[in-house]
């Protein structure tokens, strides 16, 4: 461990979570439309994830940013590595890049264009804000 | 408040041999869409190449430019 405790959390969560999506809001309640779009397009093609909300504490964004070399949210990770942001991600579900990233398969109904936004469906694996203390 | 022209301006002066088209998604000056098009990104990978255009900007991206969605290739 470091003394950065924000920076070892994140790191463990990168580590622990096969696909990891960091994110504005949550996958039910995302704040972002860009967000929005990149969990939709995980929830559409059925992956299994985990997803972590960086509002409730800068510090989170920060880290990541320094961590990954990549300034924007949402940031996707697959095994331990990004895969890229929403317009990343939106064009690798349009070339079948993605689910095949993902270790998943389409869906038949999938559409062909990724999706704005999710389909009410199963909420995914969310991870409360442990990544922070709570104040 | 930075223009679409800035931000093309700015993108072809750090890249060589860039071409660069640029959005104002909300015509509010801090969403902007980006289609970069330069010969070095053919051999950066997809986040290296969209790594290269946000390097032009530094910290101003999420600053003064809230969103700069890319679209990258070679040619």
């Amino acid at each position: 461990m470091s003394d950065n405790p924000v920076r070892d959390a994140i790191t463990d969560a990168i580590r622990d979570h096969e696909i990891l999506l960091f994110m504005k809001g949550t996958p039910e309640q995302p704040m972002c439309g860009f967000s929005a779009r990149t969990s939709a397009a995980l929830e559409t093609l059925g992956a299994e994830y985990a997803a972590v909300d960086v509002l409730p504490d800068p510090r989170i964004r920060a880290e990541l940013s320094t961590i990954s070399n990549w300034p924007t949210i949402p940031q996707l990770f697959v095994r331990g590595e990004l895969v890229g942001g929403c317009d990343i991600v939106t064009e690798m579900y349009e070339s079948g890049e993605l689910a095949a990233a993902l270790g998943v398969k389409a869906p038949s109904d999938a559409p062909e264009q990724a999706p704005v936004a999710a389909e009410p469906g199963a909420p995914p694996l969310t991870i409360e804000n442990n990544l922070v203390d709570r104040r | 408040m930075p223009s679409t022209d800035d931000l093309k301006q700015r993108i072809e002066a750090a890249i060589p041999g860039a071409r660069a088209d640029v959005l104002d998604l909300t015509g509010g000056g801090d969403h902007f869409r980006a289609t970069v098009i330069a010969p070095d990104f053919a051999e950066l990978s997809r986040i290296e190449q969209h790594r290269r255009v946000y390097a032009v900007f530094g910290p101003e991206i999420g600053g003064p430019i809230h969103a700069l969605s890319l679209e990258t290739r070679a040619e």
